[in-house]
């Protein structure tokens, strides 16, 4: 009885299956998107903190946090780094302190009670560019520049994926993908967006931002737009995951730890074992 | 615990007479993992993953409820107070890296251990009532894992509540009401979040009570074994203390350091990026999927594109979906073969390898995969052999197959002979 209930209840849903399977089959059409055509992957970046020996290299890092906050600041938010947390970088508490001072942040007057600003202290975050997403809008052709603490986690090849949209603005009228094909008219971009082969929707809202020597290193090193890119996505990798060197100096020992423990287990498994003629 | 020769508890230290003689949990403990529980002597590697599992459910609660001390549930700060505790909270990263992908290696482990159940039949009579069990918590863990995922409130976590959420409305009739019941508004917002973090703290706890009931069940007829051939005397078994705490030892041991390298060294690899962008409703992400967990699941609720006489395809996913482990419930009927082992099965062994097997794989890839050709086309192929799997091959199969002799004992199957079937073909 059961027997005969199943296979009614099978035919029931391999029946659907196969009604579905045949309508999609004579109204098959595969479809190819032109953003698919034309998009990029990433370009391949090697960082230092790359792989599980991953260290961050702090005059990189302090490199990008100048290119962070004289370029992408007007623009995007840090908002979960507090200034305090710039110490990671390498810089002792003055240096810390002079920093935070040195931007503004949301404060209250306390006289009067009214919104304004005051120099940031080390336990501020980085304050928001923006009042709320509708000024964002209206300052940036109707798109919200996205913030950047979490960039590098929150797409895929994150790192590689900012330094080659950085470094990856070109020409729509002479660009063509790797099969030689010109983009479509249809594609190009409008007067408000910028055409970049990394971006998955091929334009977008970001003006090129990074020119050569905009920025002036304070270690001397050439600011070209290469530099700068590789820099902040340096930094932007720090931004979204501070705890990275401290994660893979815990791993090693925690994995050499529990890989003599797992031999050792073995080699008291084999011992109990032994007397058993055959094991299991 | 029922097995007539299993040892009594007789304690040597005058004070674990006294303890058991009050409360006796040193007795229920040497009958249940101790000295006191035979167990057959040819257990394979497979049937570590049980163990393995409640580990992982261990880990998950020490992990979650650590987790619980630092996280607010409220949409306006979950994200924020989720990066707080990446960042500032003394090994927050550990806890919270921990307890995702202690959730992944929860369900490989989980997986694993079910797909052992399919192989060696272990759902035929006696153990029909583990079984269920088991199939209760795997739908627990299930629910637990949806919701656990929501609560950092990210756009998959949104999204994903959002699509699972909208199954409700397919119910005819009732469905939209239930739905705005269950979210408590109209999409998942604010009160969803809170009841998905209430909810999401008691499953776990429901699941120690229904694995509880599940090993309870198991150690009336004690375990089976690879031959599927029954305990029938002293020497086909032996003691759980030492053998197989043994043997749990040192596979605990594989998977930590599995857990750990992944922890440590690839904390996001099976995660989604799109859950590191806060929730946004305005907002749809390009391809909303689930955790890997839940890909097979995904692609059978997607096959179904075409509406069937007057049932709508979205309600035909979702009951497919729901119906692919409603089966496993039916498994010890479906399945008449009076031989257990996959073993000693040839034809069964075929389906399984070659058919069910592929199927899942399948199934897997494209529940991860984006609703567009050729995706949709093999998850429909993928459904279809899935269901008839279970519901149309395996009774058939089990009606007439022809098995491989089976061994008189676990004896004979581990020593090549065995004396009291001698004494049996001479009596």
């Amino acid at each position: 009885m059961a027997r005969i209930l199943s296979i009614l209840v099978g035919l029931f849903f391999t029946v659907a299956l196969l009604w579905s399977l045949l309508v999609g089959l004579f109204n098959f059409e595969l479809p190819h998107s032109v953003e698919h055509d034309f998009h990029k992957a990433p370009q391949h970046l090697a960082l230092s903190s790359d792989g599980p020996f991953g260290k961050f290299d702090r005059q990189q890092l302090q490199r990008g946090f100048q290119v962070y906050k004289e370029v992408c600041a007007a623009c995007h938010g840090l908002r979960h780094v507090a200034f305090r947390d710039l110490a990671a970088l390498g810089y002792n508490e003055p240096e810390v302190k002079a920093i935070a001072k040195g931007t503004l942040v949301p404060g209250i007057d306390p006289a009067t009670g009214e919104a304004t600003t005051r120099p940031g202290l080390p336990t501020d975050y980085f304050p928001e560019p923006f009042a709320n997403d509708v000024a964002a809008r209206a300052a940036n052709n109707n798109a919200i520049p996205p913030d950047l603490s979490l960039m590098t986690k929150a797409r895929h090849h994150g790192p590689a994926y900012v330094y080659s949209l950085l470094t990856g603005y070109t020409d729509a009228a002479t660009y063509k993908n790797a099969e030689g094909k010109p983009l479509p008219k249809e594609n190009y971009p409008t007067e408000t967006t910028y055409f970049n082969p990394y971006f998955a929707n091929l334009n977008l809202a970001m003006a090129p931002p990074l020119n050569e020597g905009m920025v002036s290193y304070g270690d001397g090193t050439e600011a070209s737009v290469d530099q700068m890119s590789r820099d902040v996505a340096a930094f932007l990798v720090w931004t979204a995951e501070p705890k990275l060197e401290k994660r893979n100096q815990v791993g090693w020992p925690v994995l050499g730890f529990l890989l003599f423990a797992t031999v050792l287990g073995f080699l008291a498994f084999r011992n109990i074992w032994a007397d058993k003629k055959k094991k299991g | 615990m029922s097995f007539p020769w299993a040892i009594e508890y007789k304690p040597s230290h005058p004070f674990m007479q006294w303890m058991d003689d009050r409360l006796p949990v040193p007795r229920l403990v040497y009958n249940a993992i101790g000295a006191g529980y035979p167990v057959p002597r040819n257990l394979n590697y497979f049937w570590n993953f049980g163990f393995m599992a409640l580990f992982c459910l261990a880990i998950q609660i020490v992990t979650g409820i650590i987790l619980a001390m630092h996280y607010a549930a409220n949409a306006g700060v979950a994200f924020d107070s989720v990066e707080h505790i990446m960042r500032d909270v003394n090994w927050g990263w550990l806890m919270r890296y921990g307890h995702a992908n202690g959730a992944s290696a929860f369900f490989v482990v989980v997986y694993v251990h079910i797909f052992r159940g399919f192989f060696y039949s272990s759902y035929k009579a006696p153990r029909e009532m583990v079984w269920l069990l088991g199939v209760v918590i795997f739908l627990l863990m299930m629910a637990t894992a949806f919701m656990g995922y929501v609560l950092p409130w990210g756009q998959m976590s949104f999204w994903g509540a959002k699509v699972i959420t909208g199954l409700f409305g397919a119910i005819p009739l009732v469905g939209e009401p239930i739905q705005v019941w269950l979210l408590g508004g109209f999409a998942p917002d604010n009160a969803a979040l809170n009841r998905f973090f209430s909810l999401h703290y008691l499953l776990p706890f429901v699941i120690v009570g229904v694995v509880v009931l599940h090993i309870w069940a198991l150690h009336i007829p004690g375990s089976s074994n690879p031959t599927g051939v029954e305990v029938k005397s002293e020497s086909d078994t032996v003691p759980f203390y030492p053998y197989f705490i043994a043997k749990d030892g040192w596979t605990l041991g594989v998977l930590l350091v599995v857990l750990a390298a992944m922890t440590f060294f690839a904390p996001n690899m099976l995660g989604h990026p799109d859950n590191y962008i806060p929730a946004n409703p305005m907002s749809t992400p390009a391809h909303i999927v689930p955790e890997w967990y839940f890909w097979p699941f995904y692609a059978i609720l997607r096959a179904f594109t075409v509406d069937f006489f007057f049932i709508p395809a979205k309600l035909m996913g979702v009951l497919a979906m729901f119906g692919s482990i409603l089966v496993w419930f039916f498994l010890p009927w479906l399945d008449k073969s009076p031989v257990r082992s996959g073993s000693y099965r040839p034809l069964f062994r075929k389906f399984f390898w070659f058919g069910l097997i592929p199927a899942m794989v399948v199934l897997f890839y494209c529940g991860g995969a984006p609703a567009e050709e050729p995706y949709v086309v093999l998850s429909q192929i993928a459904s279809l052999y899935y269901f008839a799997h279970f519901l149309i091959i395996l009774p058939i199969v089990s009606a007439i197959e022809k098995p491989e002799p089976l061994p008189y004992s676990i004896t004979e199957a581990v020593l090549g002979e065995d004396d009291n079937a001698k004494l049996g073909k001479a009596g």
